[in-house]
């Protein structure tokens, strides 16, 4: 299990590499929540093209930082999503709170964050 | 319906244990050449049903996980048992956002995905009594049919 992240602005964009499910999941959001210490990140791209295998374990993982940067009036996507993955986020009506989006350009735009 | 092949797994509830169970689970229903999706679908039910097993049946205390699974033609048969602390109210445990364990950031959409990837879910749980998930899924593909052809030359 990678995460490795890149600062855009008030977005972060994280790449989950590997599988999250149960056993990883704890590593994960501990990961995630030293990131989202810092106060001006507003809006969380999971760039998950590189995530070889997810259960429902992942999703309290999105819902738990979905929590936190929406209190900040910000925003959680993802983006390319793989089918097993966006099966399992589709089944748990995690897209009435997620967007998807098909690249982090695409999704970064939706947040202004490339803005001139 | 005749038992093409059949395989038992064990071992402790141990979380690193997730990803080998469902592997080898995939690896095994691999005989059947199954689809990439349906291969993806077992992998994901078989994750949750032991993630239960691990979390809810032994609450992180150390018991032995058994996995059984069965090749029919063109369908496999699963069944993750623990001898763990049992279900008081299946049906409530069913339902999705339903969790014991708020607390641990679950999201109580286990069994919503297996019954979602899988054909049959059938809980069989009492308390103190263990739990019997029984996972079954109806492959698309002839390969199970293909298979015993091969082997016939």
């Amino acid at each position: 299990m990678q995460i490795s992240s890149c600062r855009i602005k008030q977005a972060l964009v994280v790449k989950i590499e590997g599988e999250l499910d149960h056993h990883t999941a704890d590593a994960v959001r501990e990961r995630l929540d030293s990131m989202l210490e810092d106060p001006s990140i507003k809006y969380m791209i999971f760039d998950l093209s590189q995530l070889k295998f997810m259960d429902s374990s992942g999703i309290g993982v999105f819902i738990g930082r979905y929590k936190v940067v929406s209190q900040r009036g910000g925003a959680v996507s993802v983006v390319y999503v793989t089918p097993q993955i966006n099966k399992v986020l589709e089944v748990s009506g995690l897209y009435r709170i997620i967007r998807k989006y098909d690249s982090i350009e695409e999704a970064l735009s939706a947040v202004g964050g490339c803005d001139e | 319906m005749e038992v093409i092949n059949e395989m038992r797994l064990e071992f402790p509830s141990k979380s690193q244990n997730e990803s080998f169970a469902r592997v080898t689970v995939a690896a095994f229903a691999a005989q059947l050449d199954p689809t990439l999706e349906e291969i993806a679908d077992i992998k994901t039910a078989v994750s949750e049903a032991v993630t239960n097993a691990i979390i809810h049946g032994y609450e992180n205390t150390i018991g032995i996980v058994t996995v059984i699974a069965k090749l029919y033609e063109g369908k496999i048969e699963i069944e993750v048992i623990d001898e763990g602390k049992g279900i008081e109210d299946i049906e409530k445990a069913r339902q999705p956002l339903y969790t014991s364990k708020p607390e641990l950031e679950r999201s109580g959409m286990g069994f919503t995905v297996m019954e979602t990837f899988m054909d049959e879910v059938e809980v069989i749980s009492a308390p103190g009594q263990g739990t019997r998930v029984k996972l079954v899924k109806y492959l698309k593909s002839a390969g199970g049919e293909l298979r015993r052809n091969d082997g016939q030359g």
